[in-house]
């Protein structure tokens, strides 16, 4: 039995400094965001929201697309590793909590904007879906069997679910629905709200891998302690049926 | 100011989301490793 009481188990000198660099990033990213950036004409205060809204949501797209390669990687027999699959359990884990803090920020974004929490159009109507899609995805690798087959099952659906993602990106494209376009990639921010929205990315960027690092070490440890309690549970019967055979 | 409490809760809800999830999974990790020797944790 080992104790490591002050320090945490999972780290390293690397994830150290990542995390404080993302701690440092996040503060930046609050005074930036609530206080240094100005107001937008149109939207006023409500621009603020952008901050972690935009950032939220294109890091639950990194997650579940490293969800998939990383499934892709587990299931192509040169690169097969568990700790592939432990990345992309943890990858997926990080993206749904994102992707939830990117439906509840965008849900008071809309009520500011459009009056309402929520309306069924396609952009949140499909991100509802990703988001209930990988909600499942971590619920299927929770079944039971052992660590390959949970590894193999999750990996398949992966594969399917980040097909989705495509379809959330696009839907502001394709359908024309009432959340905005893509105020980035019209231009529509310069200056401070553009830097403010930089720190965003970056921040929880730097947030994410120490997530994932993190999260994929304690699936590992607790792989390890499933494994121990198997071999013990296996010794033990042993023991009774040699008990039982003397 | 009628936007600011919608602001405010946003970040909030963000900070704080992060922050259980943070403090839950060192939790899971601190659990786990008084089980698991040290030499079973490649990355130390």
């Amino acid at each position: 039995m080992t104790s490591t009481p002050r320090t945490t188990p999972t780290g390293t000198t690397f994830t150290r400094w990542l995390g404080a660099a993302a701690l440092v990033g996040i503060v930046w990213l609050v005074v930036f965001g609530l206080v240094l950036s100005p107001d937008d004409r149109v939207q006023k205060e409500g621009v603020r929201i952008l901050y972690i809204h935009v950032p939220s949501a294109w890091l639950a797209y990194l997650a579940f697309g490293v969800t998939g390669l990383s499934s892709a990687a587990y299931l192509f027999r040169r690169t097969r590793s568990m700790t592939w699959d432990r990345i992309a359990g943890a990858s997926a884990e990080v993206g749904v909590l994102f992707m939830g803090i990117a439906l509840v920020t965008g849900s008071l974004w809309g009520r500011i904007s459009w009056g309402t929490y929520w309306t069924w159009d396609s952009r949140l109507t499909t991100t509802a879906f990703l988001f209930i899609t990988y909600v499942g995805y971590l619920a299927v690798r929770d079944l039971g069997g052992t660590h390959q087959q949970r590894a193999r099952r999750s990996a398949v659906l992966a594969l399917l679910a980040v097909c989705e993602v495509p379809l959330v990106h696009f839907s502001v494209k394709w359908w024309r629905p009432l959340h905005q376009q893509e105020s980035v990639a019209e231009g529509k921010l310069s200056g401070l709200m553009l830097f403010s929205l930089f720190v965003g990315i970056v921040s929880f960027t730097l947030l994410y891998v120490w997530l994932v690092l993190h999260r994929q070490r304690v699936l590992a440890l607790e792989d390890a302690v499933d494994d121990r309690g198997l071999d013990a549970a296996l010794a033990a019967r042993r023991a009774e049926a040699e008990g039982v055979a003397s | 100011m009628k936007q600011a409490p919608f602001v405010i809760s946003s970040y909030a809800i963000t900070l704080s989301g992060i922050g259980v999830y943070v403090w839950r999974m060192l939790a899971r990790a601190r659990r786990a490793a008084q089980q698991v020797p040290p030499e079973e944790r490649p990355w130390t």
